[in-house]
């Protein structure tokens, strides 16, 4: 077990390694920060010292060493754009995107769960065939136009919710804040939460309805049905328990891709994440956020990749036996 | 019924507004734009966004019009030393305070000036004439400058005045320093002379200013100011539809008709001081991107036949909707040393053109064109109708149209044949245009003259400006630098961009040329 988690924390590493070296040589190409940070009056020998002193014109490779040695001590330096410590403003702007993730996620799950259930049981019903026809646009709109459909609806025309911003936050200790405790906090968070949450919400239902579908027609519900259970039970006590271990891997892998594709979403919300300060820094060539903004989304999906990996150890005793086997 | 409704809501709505601006006398205009200040340390960046809020908490010594004119600031009076040339006398405004109490004299001016010329300074350039700053009496301070600077007050309007014991105090007697890797106190703390203090900041999400009761002018009328960045357009857009903010300033030019057309909205415009041209080179034996074996650019014709065939008022209509001013001069209108010639431009003549191509040609030039597409209003929609005008006459175009901190490299480092490029004026004088896009590069000159234009000549009689005294010979040197740069056609000037402001009714607020709004002027119905 110790061997296991060993080599994966190795490998995870790697993963990290391999993650920074990647997105450093795409900051090659996005082109040159010094210029966004001095005025059009700035000289040319001014421009050139601004970029020595960065050490912008050091190898590649110097600078990698460099931003690797700083990095492995949690230091990602002060922001080329905003002027603040890094891992500050990242820290300031998590707790807004991991809310919302977390919300549309929870939103998604039960939204998508409940409709998926219901169009297994109901295949041929009318409304089934307007949902699973209406889940198509949740599949095919780009996020985007959602989010611009929603503001104008709900925004413009009948003035209901916010079209933008977190309305007023909490602060709940040094490192957290939260809009859930206020009441314009609550109305922001709800056309983002459901901009965000629409295409996870459609694909845990198809998945659930498919799963549904095919777990209904195994042999052991067959026989639950001769023995007289009731139709409760057979469907919710047997069927949809059996569903659900695919569902749960699924929404749990998907949380990490709503937590690094909140991007769209915080832009067209104008929600104060770290999508919305990654794509400011991409404007401005913010290195020393884009470096840490990548880093931090990789860690993300490592820590999920590597909780999975561990929980399929512990659930699943083939691959124990399997390793037990081979030591012989 | 629903409109009926609406208006009724509306009328509801403001009578409210107006009983509540009654009672309190208190004023809130929540304000919107693309970006957010960068810092609040008014002497780190030299950017837009990052000057209109600043200028807001701190006071500068000379202030700009909306007109462009000049006007006293925490200077009362502003002269040349009449014994020395160089000298510049500063006669400060007394009875000024602080935010934190501490009156302001002379010997804030003189701190400031030592902490805008440090090396880590945003503002070092427009300063680069000064030698040093020294206080004569508690309200009278003299600039040594290297020379005589006779327009030199037109640099002041950008320089914000700090109280020396508050910078000492926070230890922030020197701007931000990237590479140190620590913040400064500065950026997120304020103490200016300026009509209004910082509440509260979280930057990029909302910045709050109230008005400050020891401001030295007269009280706005606007006692508080929520500051919200909004990069995305059309939800900048719909924050101001929806109510939820009173000033849009970055409005997209194909929204203008549409919000004029909304009951509740207002949109005001002006010119910006900034128009857009394009550049060549000429003067190097090839081009990287062309397919012929010389510079088809070194050729007058050619030129004068992109110059024939360039429709500004097609671009006007089409691309900008209206939203621009064409002129074949390459400097803003309220710009000294524009003159109405220099504006003149005429209709395209597409077969004129292409004999001036083919005569030199037969078979028409390719080239490459550089082009910002996140810089300025529409940049690459201009460029693209561009190359379809200039493919008309033989000239086959390839765009390269690309981000800005990808396209501005490529001037700088003279890796472009042909741009697109804007550029304001903040001193309002030719001199600012000649020493970045005219004068042969070298050293502080011609950082911006990507085209390599050089003559010596005009290069003499730009160093001579420096320096000139008398502005009547000095604005015919002026004029006689841009016979020549017209004449060499240097540039091809697109347009000036107009800025428009979108604010819901009963604000009254003026376009500033320098796209820097003033709330503290706006009057409130």
């Amino acid at each position: 077990m110790i061997a296991f988690i060993i080599r994966r924390l190795l490998q995870s590493v790697i993963v990290m390694v391999a993650v920074a070296a990647v997105s450093f040589t795409l900051f090659r190409f996005v082109g040159d920060p010094v210029n966004s940070m001095v005025g059009q009056e700035a000289s040319i020998a001014d421009r050139e010292a601004l970029r020595d002193s960065l050490g912008l014109n050091d190898p590649i490779f110097l600078q990698f060493g460099r931003f690797i040695g700083n990095a492995a001590q949690g230091e990602f330096g002060i922001s080329y754009r905003l002027q603040m410590p890094v891992t500050e403003l990242i820290l300031q702007r998590l707790p807004a995107t991991i809310e919302l993730a977390l919300v549309s996620g929870f939103l998604a799950f039960v939204v998508g769960l409940s409709l998926g259930v219901y169009t297994a049981l109901r295949r041929r019903g009318v409304m089934s065939n307007i949902i699973m026809t209406g889940s198509l646009i949740g599949v095919s709109l780009p996020t985007f136009l959602i989010g611009v459909l929603l503001i104008w609806i709900f925004a413009v025309e009948l003035r209901w919710l916010p079209s933008n911003g977190r309305g007023d936050v909490v602060s709940i200790g040094d490192w957290w804040s939260t809009g859930l405790l206020t009441h314009s906090g609550r109305l922001a968070l709800i056309l983002p939460a459901i901009t965000l949450g629409l295409y996870q919400m459609t694909l845990i239902m198809r998945l659930v309805r498919a799963e549904m579908l095919e777990v209904l027609r195994t042999d052991y519900i067959k026989f639950a049905r001769a023995r007289g259970l009731s139709a409760r039970a057979i469907n919710f006590g047997h069927a949809l328990k059996n569903t659900l271990v695919p569902v749960i891997t699924i929404t749990g892998l998907q949380l990490g891709s709503i937590i690094a594709f909140a991007i769209i979403t915080e832009t067209v919300f104008n929600w104060p994440g770290v999508g919305a300060l990654f794509i400011n820094s991409v404007r401005f060539v913010d290195v020393p956020v884009m470096a840490a903004y990548l880093m931090m989304i990789a860690l993300v999906f490592v820590v999920i990749n590597l909780i999975v990996d561990l929980l399929y150890y512990a659930v699943d005793p083939r691959l124990r036996v399997d390793r037990a086997g081979k030591a012989h | 019924m629903t409109k009926l409704a609406r208006a009724l809501t509306l009328s509801v709505s403001a009578a409210a507004l107006a009983l509540a601006a009654g009672a309190a006398q208190a004023e809130t205009v929540r304000w919107a734009r693309v970006a957010d200040a960068l810092t609040l340390d008014p002497h780190s960046q030299n950017e837009g966004p990052t000057l209109a809020l600043l200028r807001h908490i701190y006071g500068t010594l000379v202030s700009r019009n909306v007109d462009g004119t000049l006007a006293p600031g925490l200077a009362t009076d502003w002269q040349i030393h009449p014994d020395d040339p160089t000298i510049w006398v500063l006669t400060l405004r007394e009875g000024v305070t602080f935010q934190d109490g501490a009156p302001f004299t002379a010997e804030d001016v003189v701190f400031s000036y030592e902490r805008v010329l440090h090396e880590s300074s945003g503002f070092r350039a427009i300063h680069a004439d000064v030698v040093g700053a020294e206080a004569v009496d508690d309200y009278t301070v003299h600039v040594q400058m290297t020379g005589p600077s006779p327009l030199y007050p037109n640099n002041l309007t950008n320089f914000f005045i700090v109280d020396k014991d508050w910078a000492e105090a926070n230890d922030v007697v020197a701007p931000q320093n990237f590479a140190a890797g620590e913040e400064n106190y500065a950026v997120r703390n304020t103490n200016g002379t300026g009509p209004y203090q910082l509440v509260s900041r979280d930057p990029e999400v909302r910045t709050v200013l109230e008005a400050f009761d020891g401001y030295w002018g007269d009280a706005p009328q606007v006692t508080e100011v929520i500051y919200q960045p909004i990069p995305e357009a059309a939800t900048r857009i719909a924050a101001l539809l929806s109510g939820e903010v009173d000033f849009v300033q970055d409005v997209p030019v194909q929204d203008i008709a549409r919000l004029e057309q909304t009951e509740g909205v207002q949109v005001v415009t002006g010119p910006e001081n900034r128009n857009i041209f394009f550049a060549y080179d000429a003067s190097s034996d090839t081009l990287r991107s062309s397919n012929v074996d010389d510079n088809p650019f070194s050729h007058p014709e050619i030129r004068e036949a992109m110059a024939l065939a360039l429709d500004r008022d097609a671009i006007m209509q089409v691309v900008m909707r209206g939203q621009s001013q064409p002129s074949a001069a390459p400097l803003p209108p309220f710009v000294n040393g524009w003159t109405e010639e220099m504006h003149e431009y005429s209709a395209p003549d597409y077969e004129r053109a292409a004999e001036l191509v083919s005569s030199v040609y037969p078979d028409g030039f390719s080239v490459q064109l550089d082009c910002p597409n996140d810089r300025y209003l529409n940049d690459e929609a201009i460029c693209q109708a561009t190359v379809g005008m200039l493919g008309r006459i033989g000239i086959d175009v390839t765009l390269n149209s690309q981000t800005r901190s990808l396209h501005f490299p490529l001037i700088e480092n003279w890796e472009t044949d042909f741009y697109m490029l804007g550029w304001g004026v903040p001193t309002f004088d030719s001199a600012y245009v000649f020493n970045f896009l005219v004068h042969t590069r070298e050293g502080s000159y011609g950082a911006y003259n990507g085209g390599r234009y050089s003559n010596p000549e005009v290069d003499a009689m730009i160093e001579s400006i420096a320096t000139m005294t008398d502005l009547d010979e000095r604005n015919a040197v002026i004029a006689q630098i841009w016979d020549q740069v017209m004449e060499d056609r240097v540039f091809l000037n697109v347009h000036n961009q107009l800025l428009a402001y979108a604010v819901r009714d009963g604000l009254n607020i003026d376009v500033h040329p320098e796209n820097s709004p003033t709330l503290w002027t706006v009057t409130v119905d």
